[in-house]
């Protein structure tokens, strides 16, 4: 079971850090990371895989919500299962 | 394989244009709480909705961080309450409005539908005692919305229940004044009501639904205008279009929470409704979807072509999005809930008689209006009789939810708050239809086809 995090945010040290971190912690596998700077905006989409996640989903979304509040960043969890309803048919 | 376009693409439109899961709506039959004793019957209706709905808030909550999408409310309907007091006659169905919003408060969700009577071809037992009992149910509860089905295609339309909803319409409105007649806006007169309807105030569990289920209403106006903003200048077949994908993925959402909210509560799936409901924030409004059709304003010529096209083509990408379609299905046009039309209707572009005719082609009727608090009962009965006209016409649902603003006049304005929004006064027409209303009887049922 797969969940996407994204983070949106203006640049700064540490961003892939502290979340992957979060990740490690929770004991969730990031299977995929892709991330671009444009304009100094950060924009970060990263699979990870949730099924040995320590903690329900929902501890591990504001976990994650509660990060990007602290660095001004607006990240989203989101179980895959949403992009591949509206995004496929 | 999922592609960033993808994911961004759907961030963007939770995060900047208002995308949202409107409802999810449980269904709960009271069919069983039925008793010869009004006390009982109300202890049994208010035990069986905490019983079935008690998980429903958190699971909704729950939902929505799994999936990042925002469930804006939790909400109940019931089946008809005349039906259930009609057992115990000679008792005030007052205490069945009391005993459903303490069931609401106890669970915690934001309305429950269905203090309703069904009277299309004439009253049953209960039924006249609850109508007579609305203004004082809705001015007493806070979270019970009502609703009373005056006519059918089939059946044609129940005058006399028309002439009385004009005087009950008025007097929920007094009954709540001092608090800007907000309990006319919970209040919804229909012809052709749907059963299975997730939205309120109009929402109740019909006869022929199962004991439980789940029903839920999507949104997402602002999704479907800034995708025609991001088009430009393409031709009105590519605007149809636009909006059939862009409601397919709309749709595709709803499917989703419908699906995991039924698994998760033990509750059969219902239905999805595929509407475009606006709410008064900025951004989330269906009339700047016309406007960016290419209308100067709402309620200019041209406001019923477009909607017309925008209601048949939400329909056309939500059909294929979902397994069961239902309940009221297409554009809303609550005035005092969208930004657009409360700008037009202030501004005198969108009056009453342009949005008679839009009802013609939306999704519901003439809703959250304000009219002058001195219009008299028959001119608002004569309103519902004009609506209902259309939608046993059309085989279509239309219904009429008019706020008459006690102690103000035309121009004014009038605030309710929160999704109710708020917005101007709009003016009537003041000839008398007194007489016909007066008559009383029904209009018989319209000629659909010579079939054979």
């Amino acid at each position: 079971m797969q969940a996407v995090i994204t983070v949106i945010g203006k640049d700064m040290v540490g961003i892939l850090a502290r979340v992957s971190t979060i990740c490690a912690e929770h004991n969730v596998n990031v299977v995929e990371v892709t991330q671009s700077v444009l304009q100094e905006l950060f924009a970060m989409i990263m699979m990870v895989d949730i099924s040995k996640c320590s903690v329900p989903f929902s501890e591990l979304s504001d976990c994650l919500t509660a990060l990007g509040s602290e660095m001004g960043l607006t990240i989203h969890v989101m179980h895959e299962d949403i992009f591949n309803s509206m995004h496929h048919v | 394989m999922i592609n960033s376009h993808d994911i961004l693409e759907t961030i963007n439109m939770i995060d900047n244009e208002n995308l949202d899961v409107r409802t999810i709506t449980m269904g709960i039959s009271l069919l069983d709480c039925v008793d010869s004793d009004a006390e009982k019957a109300c202890v049994k209706i208010y035990d069986k909705i905490c019983r079935y709905a008690g998980y429903l808030v958190r699971t909704g909550e729950d939902i929505s961080k799994d999936y990042g999408i925002p469930i804006i409310n939790k909400r109940i309907s019931v089946t008809p309450i005349a039906m259930i007091a009609g057992a115990c006659p000679g008792s005030d169905p007052i205490r069945y409005a009391k005993a459903l919003d303490r069931a609401a408060r106890t669970v915690g969700v934001n309305f429950i539908g269905g203090y309703s009577a069904l009277v299309h071809k004439g009253f049953g037992p209960g039924d006249y005692a609850l109508m007579r009992s609305i203004p004082q149910a809705l001015a007493e509860t806070e979270l019970v919305c009502s609703s009373v089905n005056i006519g059918t295609t089939k059946s044609g339309i129940n005058m006399d229940a028309v002439d009385r909803m004009g005087q009950i319409v008025l007097e929920t409105a007094k009954a709540t004044a001092d608090r800007d007649c907000i309990g006319a806006a919970k209040l919804v007169v229909f012809c052709n009501a749907p059963e299975d309807n997730p939205f309120m105030a109009g929402a109740f569990h019909g006869p022929g639904e199962p004991d439980c289920v789940i029903n839920v209403g999507v949104s997402g106006p602002g999704v479907v205008r800034a995708a025609l903003a991001k088009a430009g200048d393409c031709d009105i077949t590519a605007v149809a279009d636009i909006v059939k994908k862009t409601a397919f993925k709309i749709t595709r959402m709803g499917q989703l929470v419908a699906q995991e909210a039924s698994r998760r509560l033990c509750v059969p799936f219902g239905i999805v409704d595929l509407s475009l409901a606006p709410t008064p924030a900025v951004g989330d409004s269906v009339a700047h979807i016309l406007e960016e059709m290419g209308l100067e304003r709402c309620g200019a010529h041209g406001t019923t072509a477009c909607l017309a096209l925008l209601n048949d083509a939400v329909k056309k990408g939500g059909v294929m999005a979902s397994s069961h379609v239902g309940g009221l299905s297409g554009a809303f046009i609550p005035v005092t809930e969208d930004a657009g039309m409360i700008r037009a209707a202030r501004e005198g572009a969108l009056t009453l008689t342009k949005l008679e005719a839009m009802t013609a082609v939306c999704s519901v009727g003439l809703d959250m209006i304000n009219i002058p608090g001195d219009t008299p009962a028959e001119i608002i009965s004569a309103i519902i009789a004009d609506e209902a006209a259309i939608g046993m016409v059309n085989s279509k649902t239309t219904a009429v939810r008019v706020i008459p603003a006690i102690g103000k006049k035309a121009g004014e304005e009038l605030s309710f708050g929160g999704l109710l929004g708020g917005g101007p006064i709009m003016e009537v027409n003041r000839y008398s239809p007194a007489k016909f209303i007066r008559r009383g009887g029904r209009i018989p049922a319209p000629m659909q086809s010579l079939k054979n």
